[in-house]
């Protein structure tokens, strides 16, 4: 869609633009350009000063030889579909249920959005007390029967605290979604089909569902994308796990800054960014190819 | 919907009910141990009614996590962040819209393509050029002329170094786009007719219009700075730049120490709750910041 009426001037836009194009410039796309520039070279050894050695695809074929680097694929893998599949359950579930607007729904809309305001380090620390194996909530099975429960001693146990932590905290973003997307379907089409007899339920499944499923898709994209590369998901696990107990929650996004950081292999970590970048780029295309008139917000 | 369903209604009452302890039992788990003793909170089953140590814990976490000047920076980097941002994208999306020009296209698919770099995969670069912006000035210059400049900014410990790299995100300047797209075209060319220029249509019109647009805006660029983790967390090695959301870190109990919950979770709520009441008394604007997609 273009306006019609438009300005004529050239140095006006480009000035306008221009503040926000030197940012991303700066911050984006020189970054960028670094790590496709690592992700092929080599320091040169010793440290020495001078150009990088090209070593066209040494670095992804050492990432892709290392077995831990599979096992974060997978864990990554596992991770986004279970907390995105656990958090748009429960959050639709909910949005079904707010939307028959009985008495008393909007009340509970305004809490339901409350998770969404907290940051995911913050879920990931309360989380960890509540489900700590020592105190907090769950600690009281540890009584029954010892280590029934312990996400500092069993990877499995880790990685079910890191999936809720994330699954809660997106039922607010999710849940805003599909309430907004449930309120665009017109209530004339509902009210019709009670004319015709169909129940809540019959409405829900036949109406209310079908109509949402381009919002449902959307979110979908969306939340995996995120759980497999967002802040989210490195502000929980390193709050909670830091990638432990034996790598047990090592998600790709936590293992590339950690690797980099504290492993200084920049080049590793640069050809493991490429990976995530090309698997965004996937993830984006397929978001704007089906569903090309949502753009995704933060 | 006029009909009656009562069990039907019960049951939706119930799953609501589960929904609300499930969304707000954290929240109280959170707020419980904020107030109870060492002991209390270690107890097993945990105790669900609060206690009367809060103010002892929250100094004790306000001690540990140097939470004065943390939640300070925090504040001081969000309001900017919001207003940085507001200005930048009302700004780029009105060169976007309004300007026939053949660049627009251009800039705004650069802008678009930002999406697909989250800040976790080119976080060692961006590291890098935070501390030395003018290195690729620097080379351009010297591939182009051969001169060697030795310009330098480091960004590293400083309020720019924590504000410009989220300022320069794309989510904003689409929504000033989607809000500028709603506007009739009529404005523009009545505004054109009186012989306004495009600066005086931008300030007296546009501005004034996208107030709604802005605080929705603003309400989401809060929330999404304040939560800030990873970017603050590596530039800032120098503690008197630390935020809040970083120096949550300081708050995990060590695996030697004792495990003083109580201090965590009072520290952890002070944390979290700037970015809750902005959400829970705004939320118009922020579901609407969050939402406006569907025009």
């Amino acid at each position: 869609m273009n306006k019609r009426a438009v300005f004529k001037s050239w140095w006006l836009p480009v000035l306008f633009a221009l503040p926000q194009l030197l940012l991303i410039l700066f911050f984006f796309y020189w970054p960028a350009i670094s790590v496709f520039n690592w992700a092929f070279t080599l320091e040169p050894a010793f440290g020495g000063a001078g150009e990088r050695l090209f070593v066209g695809f040494d670095n992804f074929r050492e990432v892709f030889a290392d077995s831990e680097y599979w096992r974060s694929v997978s864990l990554s893998l596992f991770f986004a579909f279970t907390a995105t599949g656990l958090s748009m359950f429960i959050a639709f579930i909910l949005a079904i249920c707010v939307d028959r607007q009985l008495k008393g729904s909007s009340l509970f809309r305004f809490f339901y959005i409350w998770p969404y305001a907290i940051a995911a380090p913050a879920v990931g620390l309360a989380f960890r007390f509540i489900f700590a194996p020592e105190s907090g909530l769950i600690a009281v099975v540890n009584t029954w029967s010892p280590d029934l429960w312990n996400p500092a001693k069993y990877g499995s146990h880790a990685m079910i605290l890191v999936i809720i932590c994330f699954a809660w905290k997106w039922i607010g973003y999710n849940f805003i979604f599909m309430t907004a997307g449930l309120q665009s379907i017109p209530r004339s089409l509902l009210e019709a089909s009670s004319m015709d007899g169909s129940g809540p339920v019959r409405r829900a499944l036949d109406i209310q569902i079908p109509l949402l499923a381009p919002t449902l898709f959307f979110l979908l994209v969306l939340n995996l994308t995120e759980s497999f590369v967002g802040p989210d998901t490195f502000g929980i696990v390193d709050l909670t796990t830091e990638g432990g107990p034996n790598k047990a929650t090592d998600v790709m996004v936590y293992r590339i800054v950690s690797e980099a950081f504290r492993g200084l292999n920049y080049s590793g970590a640069a050809a493991q960014s490429l990976v995530l970048i090309g698997l965004i780029m996937v993830f984006t295309f397929i978001q704007f190819r089906f569903v090309e008139r949502r753009v995704h917000y933060k | 919907m006029i009909e009656r369903t009562p069990i039907l209604n019960a049951i939706t009452y119930l799953i609501m009910i589960l929904g609300l302890i499930l969304i707000l039992g954290p929240f109280w788990m959170i707020f419980t141990a904020s107030t109870q003793s060492l002991q209390e909170v270690t107890a097993v089953p945990f105790n669900m009614t609060p206690g009367g140590d809060f103010l002892k814990n929250v100094h004790a976490a306000w001690d540990r996590a140097n939470l004065g000047p943390a939640l300070l920076n925090s504040l001081i980097t969000s309001l900017l962040v919001m207003a940085g941002k507001i200005a930048l994208a009302a700004l780029s999306a009105f060169a976007i819209v309004y300007f026939k020009s053949p660049l627009r296209h251009v800039f705004f698919w650069m802008v678009f393509m930002t999406l697909m770099l989250p800040l976790e995969v080119r976080v060692i670069p961006t590291y890098n050029i935070a501390s030395d912006v003018f290195e690729p000035v620097r080379w351009i210059i010297q591939t182009v002329t051969g001169i060697e400049l030795s310009l330098q900014w480091n960004l590293l410990n400083s309020y720019s170094g924590l504000v410009l790299p989220l300022i320069a995100t794309a989510t904003g300047t689409f929504l000033y786009r989607q809000f500028y797209m709603t506007l009739p075209d009529e404005l523009a060319e009545a505004a054109k007719m009186d012989g306004a220029r495009p600066l005086r249509f931008f300030i007296d019109i546009l501005l004034p219009l996208s107030r709604t647009n802005m605080l929705a805006l603003a309400t989401i660029m809060f929330v999404y700075a304040w939560n800030q983790y990873l970017w603050p967390k590596l530039m800032t090695t120098d503690a008197s730049y630390q935020t809040a959301m970083v120096a949550m870190r300081a708050l995990v109990p060590s695996v030697n120490a004792l495990p003083e919950w109580n201090v965590s979770m009072a520290g952890a709520l002070i944390i979290m709750l700037p970015p809750l009441v902005v959400v829970a008394v705004l939320q118009r604007w922020f579901v609407r910041g969050l939402v406006s997609t569907e025009k």
